[in-house]
This record gives C-alpha cells, sequence and structure tokens, in this order.
C-alpha cells in the first residue's frame, strides 16, 4: 500500500522543507544577531518603539542568571493572566455562545499547557473557549512561547560562540526580535494562504445547521450520577439541528503550527475541516510545523562560523525523521490483520481515525512531523494508529522532542545530546571532550545531565503514578496493554512540551489537569534554566583552536554518533515501558 | 630493587604477589565508607544487601512451608552474583593500586630513617650534632660525607661531591652534585659515593620528593581528576536514569497483570537484578583502575607525576614547546662542508683545517678532524713530530689553531675575527668567502673560517661549515604528532636565520629563536591566551616560571630545585623527548576511559533482550517473541544476564590496566575505529556471552 504517489509526496514535502528551510535560516541569523536585515527596515519603528514603551535597552546585556529570570518571570506572568482569563471568560466580551470560565484544576493545565509551548488540551476548544480567551490568551501564548524557546537557544549559541564573557544577550530584544521578525510575518502569510483554503476566519459566533437525516444517539450518565444510582440508563436523542462552531481560526490556526504549539481552535484538532480543509492546507501545515526548527539549524551553522555545523544537526533529525516516519506509513499500511479477516474486502491499510482527504500517508506524515516537533496538532487520532503506528509519535516525543523539535527548544535539546555525544565520543579520541571549541567540563555534564534526566523523570514517574490511582486508570477507555500505552502516550506528552493526545483517555480530572500541568513546568523550565547556565558556562569559557586531534563535530561519522546517542539513551529508557505497551499490543495483534 | 630494575623486569600484569594482595583487598573494600565513593557501585551494593535479605525471607518462608516473592535458590544465586559484581570492581581497583603499592615499598626502603649530621652553622666546620633525619626541618644544615645517605631533600651551599641516584632514577652511573648553578639539587634517599656537602635542606619530613613519589605511585592521595568527575557525574545521571525505569517497572507490571489477567508482578529481585545489568557497572567498576592505572603507566615510564590532572591534561596538549639541543637535534654542531676560497683547493683547505684542529679539544674541532678524514682520507697526525705548536683560544682573538715550523701558522675562527686578522695584516678579504659566510649561515649552520700566517701576511683559505645535525627520525615523529593535532614549537638560543633552517630540516611548526626565560614564558602565556595547552620540559633555575605556567611542565631529574617544585610531573630519566611519551600515555587514558564508557552503554541492549521477556512473559506470553537468544528459561535468562555483567568487569581488568591499543592518527579515524570496536563490539559481546552463560547454566542443569 505503499504507492509510488505516495512516495512522491514524501518526498515532495522534504524537498520543500530544506529548500525553504536555507533562506529562513540565513533570514534568522540576521536577525538573531541583530544584524540588519529587510524585516528591521518596514518593522524597525516597531521594535524600537517597544523597547521605548517598556524601557528596555537591547544593547544592555545580561549574565544566565539574570536572562533566566526575565524569561521566567516573564512566563509566569502570562502564565498568570492566562489562568485569570480562562477563569472569567464568562465575564468578559467576545464570549458569542455564553462559555462558562474553566474550572482551577482545567484552568491550571490550560494555562500551563500553553505557557509551556504544549497545548495539552484536556478540553474541547469550541466549547470551552471564548473568542477573547483564544485571541488574547491562547494566541499571545503560542507566539510568546514560541519565542521564548527561540531566545533560549540564541542565548546558547551565545554562549559557544562567545569567549571568556558573562553576557549571554538580552532576553527582551531576543523575545521582541523573534516575535516580529520571525513569528509574525510567517504567520501572517500562513494565515492568509489558509483562509485562501477556507480556514475561516470571523468574529461571527456559531451558525445552526438543519441536518438533512435527523441522527439519533444516546448520552450516557454522568459518572457521578452513575455512582449515586447505578441502574441510570443512558438518555435517547435525537439531533435534527447542528451547531457549527466559527470564529478567528486562520490566524490560530497559523501560529499554532508556527509556534509548534499545536492546541487547536476545535476538540478535533487540525482534522476539522474549518482547521485544516483541503490536502494543500495539509502539506502548508506541516511545513510550517518544521519550517522554523528546521531553519533555526541553518541560522545555528552561520552564527558559529561553520554552515557544516548547522547541516550535520539537519542530517541527523532528517535520518531520524525518516526512519521513524517510513515505519510509521509501514506499520499504518499493513493495517490490522484482524480487520482484514473480517472485511474481507480489498485491502485498505488501516483507515480507522483518519480523514480520508489525508489518507494513510498524509495521516501517518502528519502524526510524524507534530510529534518530531513539539507541536501536538493532529489530523488524524493517534489512538486509532496500529500499535506500532502509535509508537512512532510516542517515541518521537520519548526521544526528548529533538528531532527538529520545538521552536527554539528542539534545536537546544539536540545540542544537548551533540554535547553528550561529544564529550563520550572526545574521551575516546583522547582529549578533553569539546564541542565547536568548548571544552565540556564537569558542570557542562551536570547541566546536560539534568536536561536529559528531567523529562524522562516526568514520563516515567507520571505514568507510573497514573497507573497506580484509580483516578488515573480510570479515565482509560481501552482495556489491556492499549490502556496503559494511552497513559504512556498522555505523559510522554506532556512532560516533552509536545501536546498531542492519544485519545481514547479522558484526561479531564483532577490528577492528570494537576499532575500534568506539574510535569509540563518542569520540563519546560527546568530544562530552559540549566540551558541557560549551559550558556553562561560556556560563553566564560575559552575557545580551543580546532587541529588534527579535534573530533570533527561536521562530519558523517559525527552525524551517526549522534544519531545513536539519541536513539539509545531514548531506547533504553523507555525500552521496558514499550515492550508492556505498543510492543506487545503488536506481538498480540500478530497472533503471537 | 630499583624501579628501574622493576621496569626493566617488566612487572607481569597479574603479579601473583600482587594478585593475591588484591583479592583480599577487594574484600577489604566492602566497607561502606570505601563504597559510598563510587557512586555507580555503591548502587550494587545496596542491590547485593537487598538481595541477601530477600533471600533470607524467602528461605525462612520457604521453611516455614510458605514461599517468598522467588525461589530462595534463585535469589540466593542473584545476591551472589551482585556480590561478585561488587568485589570485582574492588578486586580491579585494588590490582591497580597493588602495581602502585609494589613500587612505593621499594622506595621506602630508600626513605628509612637514617642518621644525620645537623650543622650549627653554614660553615663545614661549624658545631655539629647527630640527629635523626626525621627530626630534620626545612632551612637546617646538615653534612653528607663519603658513603652516607643524604637525609632529606636539599640545596648544596658548599662542595661537590658524586651522588648514586639509582634508589630514585633507576640510573647506577653517579652523577655530579655542585654548589651553585642549576645542578645543585640532592633528594633525600640518595647516596653520596665521593666527597663531602654542606646541604641545606629543603623540605620537612612528608613534604619530601620521594614521599610525594611514594604517595603519588601508591595513590594514596589520590583526589579524582576534572575529566573523571565529569565522567562520573555523567554516571551517576544514567544510574539515576535506570534506578527510576526500574522503579516504575513495579506500578507498570502491577497494571499489566491486572489489564493480561495474568502472571504475578515483577519481583523486587528481578528487578534489582536488571538495575544491576543495566546501570553503567562496567566502567563504574572500572573507572579508578583506570585512571591509577595511567598513572602507573607513566611511572613505568620514569615519570612521576604530581597529580592526576597533570596526566589528563598530557592528553590535551595542543603545543609542545621543544628545547632544540638534546631533542631536535644531537647536542653539538659538527662540520658538514669544506668551501675552498679561489685558487684554494677542497683537499688543501681541509688538510688546513685538520692541522688547526689537531690540539683542538672542542667537539666541533674533533668533527672537523672526522670530516677532513671521511671526505679526503686525511689521517690523524701527530703535532708533536710535526713540530708544531698549540695556539689556544682566547676571548681576545677568538681564534685557535697550530704555528708550524717555518714561522707559518694555521688559525681558525669565527668570521669578524678572521677578517679582523685580515684587515690588521693590510690583506684583502676574497669576496668569495664572504659569500659562502652568508650561504652557511643562511642555511642555518655555522661558517668557520681557516687562514694561513706566513710571515705577516694572511691569506683566506676558505670556510668550513659547521651545522646542528638533527637527530634521525625526529621528522617522522614530528608529522605524528602533527597528525595527532599537536604542533611542535622548537625552542632555541640561536639566531632567527639559523633556527629557521633547523626548524625547516626538522620539520617543526614553528620556533623561537633568541629565546630567553622572559621570552619562553611570554610565548607559554600566548599560547594559553588563544585556548591551547602547552607542554615543555626544562630542567634550570630560570626554566621555573616556565614550567610553572605550562599545562603539563615536565622537570628533568638532574634539574635543579626549583624546576622540580615548579614543573608537575619529573622525569627520572632526563630525556628530553619523554615529552611525547607522556601526551600518548595522556591520551591513553582518556581513550580508555570513553571506550569503556561506549562498551558499558551498548552492553545494555543484549540485556534487555535477556531481562524484560523473562520478567514479562508470565503476563504477556507475546513478549516470548522478544527472546531473540532463545534462553532457557525465565531465571536463566536474567541470571545469565547478571553473570555476564559481573565476569564482564574480570574480563576488562587487563584493558583497563594495560589502556587500549593506541595508534597516532587523526582523531577521525581514532574515534571510527574505537566506535567501531567498543560501540559494535559493545553491542554484540553480550549477545553471545550471555547465551553461552545461559547454555552453560542449562547444561549444569541449574537452568
Amino acid at each position: 500500500m505503499m504507492s509510488a504517489i505516495d512516495f512522491a509526496q514524501l518526498c515532495v514535502f522534504l524537498v520543500l522543507l530544506l529548500g525553504l528551510s536555507w533562506p529562513l535560516g540565513k533570514h534568522m541569523a540576521a536577525v538573531l544577531e541583530g544584524r540588519d536585515h529587510p524585516l528591521a527596515r518596514v518593522l524597525g519603528w516597531l521594535e524600537r518603539g517597544l523597547y521605548r514603551v517598556c524601557g528596555v535597552d537591547p544593547a544592555q546585556e545580561m549574565d544566565w542568571k539574570m536572562y533566566a529570570l526575565a524569561m521566567f518571570l516573564f512566563n509566569m506572568v502570562g502564565f498568570a493572566a492566562l489562568y485569570i482569563l480562562l477563569r472569567a471568560q464568562a465575564l468578559l466580551p467576545l464570549n458569542s455562545v455564553g462559555l462558562a470560565g474553566m474550572a482551577p484544576d482545567l484552568a491550571f493545565n490550560t494555562a500551563m499547557s500553553f505557557t509551556t509551548n504544549t497545548n495539552w488540551q484536556a478540553y474541547g476548544g469550541e466549547s470551552a473557549v471564548s473568542h477573547l480567551t483564544q485571541m488574547l490568551g491562547l494566541t499571545v501564548h503560542n507566539f510568546v512561547s514560541a519565542a521564548t524557546g527561540i531566545a533560549v537557544l540564541t542565548a546558547l549559541i551565545r554562549g559557544l560562540t562567545r569567549r571568556e564573557t558573562r553576557a549571554i544577550g538580552n532576553f527582551w530584544a531576543d523575545l521582541v526580535r523573534s516575535t516580529l521578525y520571525i513569528l509574525l510575518p510567517l504567520a501572517m502569510v500562513l494565515s492568509l494562504a489558509l483562509c485562501w483554503q477556507g480556514v475561516p476566519q470571523t468574529f461571527a459566533g456559531a451558525v445552526n445547521a438543519t441536518l438533512t437525516e435527523s441522527v439519533a444517539y444516546e448520552i450516557p450518565p454522568s459518572a457521578d450520577d452513575f455512582k449515586a444510582d447505578p441502574t441510570l440508563k443512558p438518555a435517547p436523542v435525537t439531533a435534527t439541528e447542528q451547531t457549527i462552531m466559527r470564529g478567528p481560526i486562520a490566524s490560530q490556526e497559523a501560529i499554532k503550527m508556527l509556534g509548534t504549539n499545536g492546541g487547536g481552535f476545535f476538540n478535533a484538532n487540525s482534522a476539522h475541516p474549518y482547521e485544516n480543509p483541503t490536502p494543500l492546507s495539509n502539506l502548508l501545515e506541516m511545513l510550517a510545523i518544521l519550517i522554523i526548527p528546521a531553519g533555526l539549524c541553518h541560522a545555528f551553522g552561520r552564527m558559529v562560523n561553520d554552515k557544516r555545523q548547522g547541516w550535520v544537526l539537519i542530517y541527523a533529525m532528517t535520518t531520524l525523521f525518516l526512519g521513524f516516519i517510513v515505519l510509521c506509513w509501514w506499520a499504518e499500511s499493513q493495517g490490522v490483520p484482524q480487520v482484514a479477516a473480517i472485511t474481507g474486502g480489498p485491502f485498505t491499510g488501516n483507515m480507522e481515525g483518519k480523514e480520508l482527504r489525508f489518507g494513510i500517508l498524509n495521516s501517518a506524515l502528519f502524526a510524524t512531523v507534530t510529534t518530531a516537533a513539539s507541536c501536538g496538532a493532529v489530523n488524524a487520532m493517534h489512538d486509532s494508529f496500529t500499535p506500532l503506528g502509535g509508537m512512532v509519535p510516542m517515541v518521537l516525543m520519548q526521544l526528548g522532542e529533538v528531532v527538529f523539535g520545538g521552536v527554539g527548544s528542539g534545536l537546544y535539546g539536540m545540542l544537548v545530546f551533540a554535547i553528550i555525544a561529544v564529550f563520550v565520543a572526545g574521551l575516546m579520541v583522547g582529549r578533553t571532550p569539546e564541542y565547536l571549541g568548548k571544552k565540556i567540563e564537569a558542570f557542562e555534564t551536570k547541566m546536560c545531565s539534568v536536561i536529559i534526566m528531567m523529562p524522562l523523570f516526568g514520563v516515567l514517574m507520571g505514568t507510573a503514578w497514573a497507573v497506580l490511582t484509580e483516578l488515573g486508570r480510570g479515565a482509560v477507555a481501552n482495556p489491556g496493554a492499549h490502556g496503559f500505552s494511552e497513559i504512556l502516550y498522555a505523559f510522554s506528552s506532556m512532560a516533552n512540551n509536545n501536546g498531542s493526545a492519544f485519545a481514547g483517555l479522558s484526561a479531564n480530572n483532577a490528577l492528570y489537569n494537576l499532575l500534568g500541568g506539574f510535569v509540563m513546568f518542569t520540563s519546560r523550565f527546568w530544562l530552559a534554566i540549566p540551558v541557560l547556565a549551559l550558556a553562561g558556562s560556556l560563553a566564560g569559557k575559552k575557545m580551543v583552536p580546532a587541529s588534527a586531534g579535534t573530533l570533527p563535530t561536521h562530519k558523517p561519522l559525527f552525524c551517526g554518533l549522534l544519531v545513536s546517542v539519541v536513539l539509545v539513551v531514548g531506547a533504553l529508557t523507555f525500552i521496558p515501558a514499550l515492550a508492556l505497551g505498543p510492543i506487545v499490543e503488536h506481538l498480540q495483534m500478530l497472533g503471537r | 630493587m630499583t624501579i628501574k630494575a622493576q621496569k626493566s623486569a617488566g612487572r607481569p600484569l597479574f603479579d601473583p604477589a600482587i594478585v593475591r594482595a588484591a583479592a583480599l583487598d577487594s574484600f577489604r573494600k566492602l566497607d561502606p565508607r570505601v563504597q559510598v565513593r563510587n557512586p555507580v557501585m555503591f548502587t550494587v551494593y545496596i542491590g547485593s544487601m537487598l538481595t541477601t535479605v530477600l533471600f533470607l525471607q524467602a528461605g525462612f518462608l520457604e521453611w516455614t512451608g510458605g514461599t517468598g516473592e522467588e525461589k530462595a535458590s534463585f535469589i540466593l544465586a542473584i545476591s551472589l552474583w551482585l556480590w561478585f559484581t561488587v568485589i570485582f570492581a574492588n578486586f580491579a581497583e585494588a590490582m591497580a593500586e597493588g602495581r602502585g603499592k609494589a613500587q612505593a615499598a621499594t622506595l621506602r626502603q630508600a626513605r628509612a630513617e637514617t642518621p644525620a649530621r645537623r650543622l650549627m652553622g653554614e660553615s663545614r666546620d661549624s658545631a655539629s650534632e647527630s640527629v635523626s633525619s626525621t627530626a630534620l626541618r626545612k632551612s637546617d644544615i646538615v653534612l653528607v660525607q663519603t658513603g652516607e645517605t643524604i637525609p632529606c631533600d636539599g640545596e648544596i651551599i658548599d662542595g661537590v661531591a658524586s651522588v648514586d641516584e639509582s634508589a630514585i632514577t633507576g640510573e647506577s652511573a653517579p652523577v655530579i652534585r655542585e654548589a651553585g648553578g642549576d645542578r645543585s639539587a640532592v633528594t633525600g634517599g640518595t647516596r653520596v659515593l665521593s666527597d663531602s656537602i654542606v646541604v641545606r635542606i629543603s623540605a620537612d619530613p612528608g613534604e619530601t620528593f620521594l614521599d610525594r613519589m611514594i604517595s603519588m605511585v601508591e595513590g594514596a592521595k589520590r583526589r579524582k581528576t576534572p575529566n573523571e568527575i565529569a565522567l562520573n557525574i555523567l554516571l551517576a545521571a544514567l544510574t539515576i536514569i535506570f534506578l527510576l525505569v526500574c522503579a516504575t517497572l513495579l506500578p507498570f507490571s502491577l497494571y499489566s497483570v491486572n489489564a493480561a489477567g495474568k502472571g504475578t508482578a515483577i519481583t523486587i529481585t528481578v528487578l534489582t537484578a536488571l538495575f544491576v545489568c543495566l546501570a553503567p557497572t562496567t566502567i563504574g567498576g572500572l573507572l579508578s583502575s583506570i585512571g591509577i592505572a595511567g598513572m602507573d603507566r607513566l611511572i613505568q615510564a620514569n615519570v612521576i607525576a604530581m597529580s592526576g590532572r597533570a596526566v589528563e591534561a598530557a592528553g590535551d596538549v595542543d603545543v609542545l614547546l621543544l628545547d632544540k639541543t638534546g631533542t631536535i637535534t644531537l647536542g653539538n654542531r659538527q662540520a658538514s662542508a669544506f668551501l675552498p676560497a679561489p685558487g684554494v683547493t677542497e683537499a688543501e683547505l681541509a688538510d688546513a683545517a685538520q692541522l688547526s684542529s689537531l690540539v683542538d679539544e672542542t667537539p666541533e674541532g674533533r668533527s672537523i678532524v672526522v670530516l677532513a678524514k671521511e671526505k679526503f682520507g686525511i689521517r690523524q697526525r701527530d703535532v708533536g713530530s710535526l713540530g708544531a705548536t698549540f695556539i689556544p683560544f682566547t676571548a681576545q682573538t677568538r681564534m685557535s689553531g697550530v704555528n708550524l715550523p717555518g714561522s707559518r701558522s694555521l688559525l681558525k675562527g669565527a668570521p669578524d675575527a678572521i677578517e679582523r686578522l685580515v684587515a690588521d695584516a693590510g690583506g684583502v678579504f676574497p669576496e668569495a668567502v664572504a659569500g659562502f659566510v652568508q650561504d652557511i649561515a643562511s642555511e642555518g649552520g655555522t661558517p668557520l673560517l681557516v687562514a694561513e700566517k706566513t710571515q705577516g701576511r694572511v691569506r683566506v683559505l676558505g670556510a668550513v661549515g659547521l651545522k646542528d645535525i638533527v637527530k634521525g627520525g625526529i621528522r617522522e615523529k614530528f608529522a605524528e604528532l602533527r597528525r595527532m593535532g599537536i604542533k611542535t614549537i622548537m625552542v632555541t638560543g640561536d639566531n632567527p636565520l639559523t633556527a629557521a633552517a633547523i626548524a625547516a630540516e626538522a620539520g617543526v611548526d614553528d620556533f623561537l629563536a633568541e629565546a630567553k626565560p622572559e621570552t619562553k614564558l611570554a610565548l607559554i602565556r600566548k599560547i594559553q591566551a588563544e585556548g591551547r595547552l602547552v607542554a615543555m620540559t626544562g630542567d634550570g633555575t630560570n626554566d621555573a616560571p616556565a614550567l610553572a605556567q605550562a599545562d603539563v611542565g615536565v622537570a628533568m631529574n638532574t634539574g635543579t630545585q626549583a624546576a622540580k617544585e615548579a614543573g608537575n610531573m619529573v622525569d627520572l630519566d632526563s630525556s628530553p623527548t619523554k615529552l611525547m611519551e607522556i601526551v600518548q600515555i595522556g591520551k591513553q587514558l582518556l581513550m580508555t576511559r570513553g571506550a569503556l564508557t561506549t562498551f558499558s552503554i551498548s552492553n545494555d541492549i543484549a540485556k534487555y533482550f535477556a531481562v524484560i521477556p523473562a520478567a514479562f512473559v508470565g503476563t504477556y506470553p507475546a513478549l516470548g517473541a522478544l527472546n531473540v537468544m532463545g534462553l532457557a528459561t525465565p531465571q536463566s535468562a536474567i541470571l545469565s544476564a547478571v553473570i555476564f555483567n559481573a565476569l564482564v568487569i574480570v574480563g576488562l581488568i587487563p584493558l583497563a590496566l594495560r589502556g587500549v591499543a593506541y595508534k597516532p592518527a587523526g582523531a577521525g579515524t581514532v574515534l571510527r575505529d574505537n566506535l567501531i570496536i567498543y560501540g559494535g563490539g559493545g553491542l554484540i559481546v553480550p549477545f553471545v556471552g550471555i547465551k553461552l552463560i545461559d547454555m552453560a547454566l542449562s547444561a549444569c542443569g541449574l537452568a
């Protein structure tokens, strides 16, 4: 079922991605280095105006602690503002269908989720969040959480390129520049393109459509009512009308992708025709997810004055990406033998939970793209993938979101892996390890260890806690190993700031909301702050000039090594858990 | 027995005496205070205790008719092998230490308490008292006479003596030590063979050179080196991750048992076994032995490092500062060409030059005689029978030569001296010879002119080119260093022109001409400011600042006390080429660490394939498909993995002690080779090993 036309589509996607990332990388390097670029001539007044209003001197650089403090406080203030907005939305304007304020635990989870660039949604977008909240709260966070990622990355790159200094840049300047010159222009272009493809952009509220055929269904009693009276039966309902939500969707959709956020306007996310109407919009959205993370690799290469260093990261990421997409595509194309046995019809692969307008390849590709990056938008239900097909997005998240990864965060994660790879390999060539001329010593290993460990902790401990509690187990819809996969997926997603979900888990309860919120918080900031500490420590070091004895970090050998380190760390950590989830599901499916 | 003697004897890797002592020590090291210093092995230690308790519990329950979480015999087997893992790691460390200890013991003999004659004043005639060497303090003055042992480190302030330093250097030929200059330092424990000297003590007891040597070789004061600390952090992080992986596996297993409705939850015994298999015990158990063994290899090379940090830095060195004389060139200049003036044949010039040098005992003079014989077969002649008299070299004339019968004399000297001689005699200095002088100098040689003086008239016969002879094979050595990414800088007092020529011939990357201690220091600082690490050797007191500044400063044992204090290594052989060997040992140390880390981590994949199906096949029979090795039973699978994990430590002890094979090559090549051997090997070896152990267990009916 892996047809030539599908293969051609995959190639088109990769060529476009790699082709477009090069000029974007060039532009981003200019922006992040504070050099002159065309957009600065157009929007420079706005940048300067913002600095003046906020009393920021962009030339005043910070040491890592100041930088981290500014980054953290900014995000925490944003978190508090979003929390208040979510709780109070009922009292605020632009609430066309009169939605209530969010419950405290859900509001905490949602605010944390958007602040940390996770966009885990334990609620249905259209039925829980007002237009004002979508625009002022969620969309704003979609921009600034992505910009925060770029800022932290920029600080790390400065740490690698500067010598014997404490200064790693000005957080406010990095934040403003990445928002104004990178995210905003791209988001505007993409919004218009999506509008063209049919994504609504309106303040008008819902419309009611009369169904051509009435639909009969049952509403089950709520869990609490059922507990009080187990004899309650589901209430039969016949629907003749459908309420279709509209709103300022295109603008949010664009940054949701570009900022690797993933929080949908609708519950169905990019599977919904209003978020992702056509195959072309689907292609644009997938490109939008990976374009900035890929471009940042080139920007990195330029900023460290050795473009090959950027290329080698692109190669490593692409290699991993290709491996995973092929596995996912293959698994979905194989389908489920039991289904094939029942239908007996023409074999179509696994189409459960997929949109017909996207088909197998574009669903598998979207799933791989969205979890390779820390986006989390979905155009198909990952829960309905085959065991191995569903394992692909899960593993991509568990690897730490470094295969392109989140905006900024993916690359700084990958650089941490590069440092670990250099550490072990550097020893093997008989020198104290060095990366880009910076010696990797005890402090760096300590920070890198923390950065690698934090998400692993979140996934494993979160999952362990959930399977130990009644509340955690109760949220699972499917029996057997698949239930475990659902919980594992949820914490893999939250602890790696992805935000996509295996549907099938009713995650809106206090345990998932509070524990999940905490996990998202730690794996965002307990990574970002050690990264900044790393930047500060590296910036203070001398630069060792490269020689024949230096481990070359731009060669295919290093690329292979980097790929192996990423895979081995992930595999060693998650093989036991995966064995009890998707792997055993797969073996059982095959009837072993 | 001396170090040198031991070296030439080639201490075998597993000296029975050392093995016996190490075996005992590996049990002594079970002390928790020792164990806690190594975080990785400490977790294994805790695991061993935990399984021991579980065994006792299961044993008790089985005795009372119940059952423990596993069969008591299985828990016992696991527990024993976990203990073995700890003991094997202890053994590796004890082996490494044992080799050092044996050396320390011989050094101690030299340090034995000796009587000393303490003087009341600085003169050798002042009143004296007899005290024990241990009672001596810094700046005490002692008199040491023929046959006596020098009681403590010090500086000779009066007298000259030949000293037997074989206790420290292993070199049996006595050396001359005298007051003043660069040969005034004496070391406690060495013996005066002739004459007597007055020595000012320069170290308190316990701080002498010998004491420091003993503590270094023993590893008693061994502190973890920076890179070792960094690696330890990474290993600790991995250990924590695996601890978490195993700890969370219990709830996962409980859930799975519940979901599948069959099987039993994973037991603590199996979890502990899995954890120990996954934790980087191979490198964790061998890490300290690698460090000690690196130091030991340095000692085998007759170099004493004052800190482990210096050994590590040696691997990182980017630039070697090498003294020209002795390292790059043979000690002295030698005649290489005769360039006759117009109207003189080369043979005539050679003959004159030889005559003028007959009585000249300087190496240059002798080399002229040799060259004349080589080129023209001019035989050694007897000065007396020729009726010649010698004209000695003086600072005024700067010439030497012979007076021959018939008021003819032959003179040879520096070009300007001969030029003046010609001018004084009213002669003409030939243009051609002036040209030779230029040519020789520009090729890095030193020109000497030969002139004939007959009845007041002076005729220049020609020039003799003296040249530094670059040591054979040194060029290849430098090329090798270049491939390793190490830059060589030649340091010489010569003028830039000469230096450049020799530098080009020897193939060094750069040179420092007209070097003075200050310029040397400035050069080191400049290189360090670029972020590079510098190594150098030195012996004189004026080398001390540069030795202290260099990242690796190797002082010659023949050098002054100041130089030895300033450097962070002492070369007992005082060999100028030792630096290259030291760099190699440093690199080998780091490579061994990296290689075993890679090996240790890649081992884990196979262990998962052994343990995971074994642990969960009861719950999910489908997972039996992961038992790719076809291990007999779940118990034997887990036990085989644990046994392999313990045995691999023992198997790798020789590698840890000897260091990985090292060949000079670029970083890319070295990395590729080591990745294939230790990464690839680490993946495959355990599959084979575990399968073999499982087969052995099955064959013994233990599975």
